[in-house]
C-alpha cells in the first residue's frame, strides 16, 4: 500500500506541476531540482540504513545504486550495462518503473520526463558523497520504449572545501 | 513496494516547494499553498479509497466508515493506527430559518499522538506555526477517502504540541 501511495502521491505532484508551469522543459526542470533537495536528505536515510561503506570506484558505486538503493526504496533492482571504456559512464536499465503505474502520457506532453525526480534525487545524492554526476533518461516506457534507461556519468570527485582562513 | 521514508521525503519537499513559490507570503497566498496542498491530498485519497480492500465490509453506519479511516486506511497510509477517535454529534435545529446557523452533525475528531509527518519536526512548540503545512495534504487524503465511500465531509487539522495533532471530520449532509 506505501507503494501505491508515493506512486499516487508522485503522480499528484506531477499534474500539479504541469499546471503551475507552462512549458514541460520547466516541469522537468522543477522535478530534477526537488529530486535533488530529496536526494541530500535521503543519502542519510540510505547510509544509516544499509551499513554500505565508502565506494573506492564507480563501479562499485553503481551495484549499490542499482544493488542497494533502488532496491531498498523502490523494490527493484535495475541491471547494469553499457559501461563506458574509460568507465565513468553507465546505465541502469529498469524493466519495470514502480512511479509509473497507472500513468499515461497525454499526446501534449511529449516532451515531459515524467520520472525526472529520479535524476535529481541521484545527482543529489551523491554529491553528499563527493560525487558530481549527471543522471538522465535515455529511454522510458511512457514514450513507448521497450524498457527505462538512466544514463550516468560521472564529472569529478568534489572536494571537501576548507572555508575561507581554515587550514 | 516503495519504502515508507520515500512518501516521507516528498510530502516534506512537496510542502517546501508549494510555500517557496508563493509571491504573496501574506495569509492570502498561505491559504492558496494550502488549497494546492489539500487538493493533492484529495486525489490521492479518492484513487486510495478505490483501491482499499474494502468488498469484505459492509458500513453499517457512518461510525463505522470513520472506524475503517483510523484503522484501514491509518495502517495503509502511516503504518500506526489513529490513537482516538471521539464523536461530538449535536442536534440539528429544528426550524431552518433564513440566517440560521445549521449545527454540525457528524462531527469527529480523529487523534494521533505521534503522527508520522510530524515527528520529524521537532517535539513541543517549536515550529507550531509550521504545522499547518504539514497537515493540509493529509486532510485532503482523508476528505478524498470519504469521498469515495460516498460520504462528503470537510476535514481540518490542528496541533496543540508537536507531533500529537487532531483531524476533525464533519460530515456534511446532502
Amino acid at each position: 500500500m506505501s507503494s501505491e501511495l508515493f506512486t499516487l502521491t508522485y503522480g499528484a505532484l506531477v499534474t500539479q506541476l504541469c499546471k503551475d508551469y507552462e512549458n514541460d522543459e520547466d516541469v522537468n526542470k522543477q522535478l530534477d531540482k526537488m529530486g535533488y533537495n530529496i536526494g541530500v536528505r535521503l543519502i542519510e536515510d540510505f547510509l544509516a540504513r544499509s551499513n554500505v561503506g565508502r565506494c573506492h570506484d564507480f563501479r562499485e558505486t553503481a551495484d549499490v545504486i542499482a544493488k542497494v538503493a533502488f532496491k531498498m526504496y523502490l523494490g527493484i533492482t535495475p541491471s547494469i550495462t553499457n559501461w563506458s571504456p574509460a568507465g565513468d559512464e553507465f546505465s541502469l536499465i529498469l524493466e519495470n518503473n514502480p512511479l509509473v503505474d497507472f500513468v499515461e502520457l497525454p499526446d501534449n506532453h511529449s516532451s515531459l520526463i515524467y520520472s525526472n525526480l529520479l535524476c535529481g534525487v541521484l545527482r543529489g545524492a551523491l554529491e553528499m558523497v563527493q560525487m558530481a554526476v549527471e543522471a538522465k533518461f535515455v529511454q522510458d516506457t511512457l514514450k513507448g520504449d521497450g524498457v527505462t534507461e538512466i544514463r550516468m556519468r560521472f564529472i569529478r570527485r568534489i572536494e571537501d572545501n576548507l572555508p575561507a582562513g581554515e587550514e | 513496494m516503495a519504502d515508507p521514508a520515500l512518501f516521507e521525503f516528498l510530502h516534506t519537499e512537496m510542502v517546501a516547494e508549494l510555500w517557496a513559490q508563493d509571491p504573496d507570503p501574506g495569509p492570502g497566498g498561505q491559504k492558496t499553498s494550502l488549497l494546492v496542498l489539500e487538493g493533492m491530498g484529495f486525489r490521492v485519497g479518492q484513487a486510495l479509497g478505490e483501491r482499499l480492500p474494502r468488498e469484505t465490509l459492509t458500513f453499517r453506519e457512518e461510525l463505522d466508515i470513520l472506524k475503517f479511516l483510523c484503522k484501514d486506511l491509518w495502517v495503509a497510509v502511516f503504518h500506526k493506527q489513529m490513537d482516538s477517535l471521539r464523536t461530538n454529534h449535536q442536534v440539528q435545529a429544528p426550524l431552518r430559518l433564513p440566517g440560521t446557523l445549521l449545527c454540525p452533525q457528524g462531527t469527529y475528531v480523529l487523534q494521533d499522538n505521534s503522527f508520522p509527518l510530524l515527528v520529524r519536526m521537532a517535539s513541543g512548540l517549536q515550529y507550531l506555526e509550521e504545522a499547518p503545512k504539514f497537515l493540509a495534504f493529509t486532510c485532503g487524503l482523508l476528505r478524498g477517502t470519504l469521498s469515495t465511500l460516498g460520504v462528503k465531509s470537510l476535514v481540518t487539522a490542528s496541533v496543540a504540541a508537536l507531533p500529537a495533532c487532531k483531524f476533525q471530520v464533519v460530515i456534511q449532509k446532502l
